[in-house]
């Protein structure tokens, strides 16, 4: 390609980039006005730029609380995710016969139905034991998220030869010493890929939390929205929340793009 | 491991006992449900197909399901072609190119919920205000009426999942072999013949796999809808997912939300049913 060429197609590049940065410019600038300089412009840069919104938001937030919650959920959910499904996945490959293709497909099923036809049930039979809380929540993800996972992990164990399982219980190795031993640390390419495709999801999951967490235990989306309900017209106090709230997800991405781009390749094309 | 052996089953008993209790058994209690008159708590006798008749009549559902129908159109359009065009634009050498990757995948981190309230800004003061400035009416008032409020949605769901798209055409894309194109070029063919020859067939099925996507996606938005239009004015931007949620806990007509809820199923579950015969299909064609 000429060298003209390339810089009008950098040149290209960089406005739409631009366009899709707008949004953000727009939300982080007006974060540092006051009522009356957004009134004044929104599209001006902030003059005189102002902290306050900042500081009230993280109190109207609880951020460090909301904070907290959604770390605590979603740690502990993808966690308990990562170790039943590749322990289900496991025991599904390393068995030939018309049962365990009989439960994959069962699981692989399970991905068609959406959300809403079950919440209604779901939500009712967890209140009748009272599980409508975090504990109850990271249960539910588990069953919500255990099948796309089992079927990437199934798709790995397939190339890891069943000579390893055998190798290690000729030295004597219960079938969960060579599990934990041999097969997962095998696995965990595909383990970064299931933990950020789960990561993303439960983080930024709004409408199951919604109808299970009490107040106390909200997460991040969940104060938000409550955030916005309450400071519907003070635009000022939304817009540094918003900020705030979308920190920690920009922070992750920038550490951990490589991985993070994998991973949803992976989940999209396999 | 053998059917019988203690360990196969242990190995699959978090899973199975979690599918069943969150997935499988609420959805058979759902579907059982649909054909009473359940208020959420109990029933008191089965009325047969009556909740499945009233839906059809039901005014919030229809126009759910066509408001619904022409996003998903929309999108699946708009998302496709914007996001091949990203998958092109950032495959060609220049300097900043991956910068812009990160950039246009960005959005796709953010949860849909905070995107509505990011947006909502966007387009009830930043739009107003490019508006007065440019002397522009139709920037002016948006997300007051129904198509200003179906076009937020729209770009909202560009926005976000375009980035999301061009990752998958650019997976598809780098598997191209290079020599292929360079040979084409050796033969004279223009950059026009080498994408619509070349690269346009090799990325094939790239297509399928992002069609089916968008389309899944498009009709089990709820985040956005509820964060950005709240499905208003007067419920003219409610979509499908939220006019279920609605009518279960807005209106508390448990048994009707049920059947919609089924509909719903069928819906999404045929386009991922059709896709999985449409690979198959394919798999044997090749």
């Amino acid at each position: 390609m000429s060298k003209k060429s390339t810089h009008l197609i950098a040149i290209f590049g960089a406005l739409i980039g631009l366009l899709w940065l707008f949004p953000f410019y727009m939300i982080v600038t007006n974060s540092f006005k006051t009522p009356k300089g957004i009134f004044a412009s929104v599209l001006a840069l902030p003059h005189p730029a102002t902290g306050h919104n900042y500081v009230n938001s993280f109190k109207a937030l609880d951020f460090i609380g909301s904070l907290t919650n959604s770390l605590i959920i979603t740690v502990c959910s993808v966690l308990l995710i990562i170790l039943c499904s590749s322990m289900a996945a496991y025991a599904l490959q390393r068995n030939h016969s018309k049962l365990s293709s009989g439960l994959l497909l069962l699981f692989i099923s399970a991905m068609l139905i959406p959300f809403q036809s079950v919440m209604i049930p779901l939500t009712a039979n967890f209140g009748g034991v009272h599980m409508l809380n975090m504990w109850g929540l990271m249960f539910m993800y588990l069953g919500f998220d255990c099948s796309l996972s089992i079927f990437l992990y199934q798709g790995t164990l397939s190339s890891i030869p069943f000579a390893m399982d055998e190798a290690a219980e000729m030295e004597g190795a219960s079938r969960w010493q060579i599990f934990y031993k041999v097969i997962f640390p095998m696995l965990s390419p595909m383990t970064v890929t299931v933990a950020i495709l789960n990561i993303i999801a439960i983080w930024n999951d709004y409408l199951l939390p919604s109808l299970v967490l009490p107040q106390a235990q909200y997460t991040i989306p969940l104060q938000m929205f409550n955030f916005f309900g309450e400071y519907t017209k003070q635009w000022h106090l939304a817009l540094a929340g918003i900020t705030l709230s979308i920190i920690p997800v920009i922070l992750f991405y920038l550490a951990a793009q490589k991985w993070i781009i994998k991973g949803v390749t992976d989940g999209a094309v396999k | 491991m053998k059917n019988r052996s203690l360990s196969f089953w242990l190995f699959l008993t978090p899973t199975l006992v979690a599918l069943a209790l969150v997935v499988f058994i609420p959805m058979l209690e759902g579907l059982f449900y649909s054909f009473t008159d359940w208020d959420g708590l109990s029933f008191t006798k089965m009325v047969g197909f009556q909740n499945y008749i009233t839906l059809l009549h039901d005014k919030a559902f229809v126009n759910a399901f066509w408001f619904t129908v022409a996003f998903v159109i929309v999108t699946v359009i708009a998302l496709n072609v914007i996001g091949l065009g990203l998958a092109l634009l950032v495959t060609q050498k220049f300097k900043g190119s991956s910068f812009l990757r990160t950039v246009f995948f960005m959005p796709n981190m953010i949860g849909g919920l905070i995107l509505g309230f990011i947006w909502q800004f966007i387009f009830t003061q930043g739009f107003s205000a490019l508006g007065s400035a440019l002397h522009a009416g139709w920037l002016e008032n948006w997300l007051t009426t129904e198509n200003t409020g179906f076009w937020g949605l729209v770009i909202v769901t560009v926005w976000q999942m375009s980035g999301y798209i061009m990752i998958i055409y650019i997976a598809y894309l780098q598997n191209i072999p290079q020599e292929i194109i360079e040979a084409a070029e050796i033969d004279g063919a223009s950059a026009w013949q080498r994408f619509t020859k070349i690269t346009f067939p090799m990325i094939a099925p790239a297509f399928t796999v992002c069609m089916f996507l968008t389309l899944s996606n498009g009709f089990k938005i709820y985040d956005q809808n509820l964060s950005l239009t709240g499905g208003g004015p007067y419920n003219s931007t409610q979509m499908l997912a939220m006019d279920i949620v609605n009518t279960a806990y807005n209106s508390s007509n448990f048994s009707l939300a049920e059947a919609k809820a089924m509909i719903f199923f069928i819906i999404v579950a045929a386009i991922s049913l059709i896709q999985v015969f449409y690979n198959r299909k394919r798999e044997v064609d090749l």
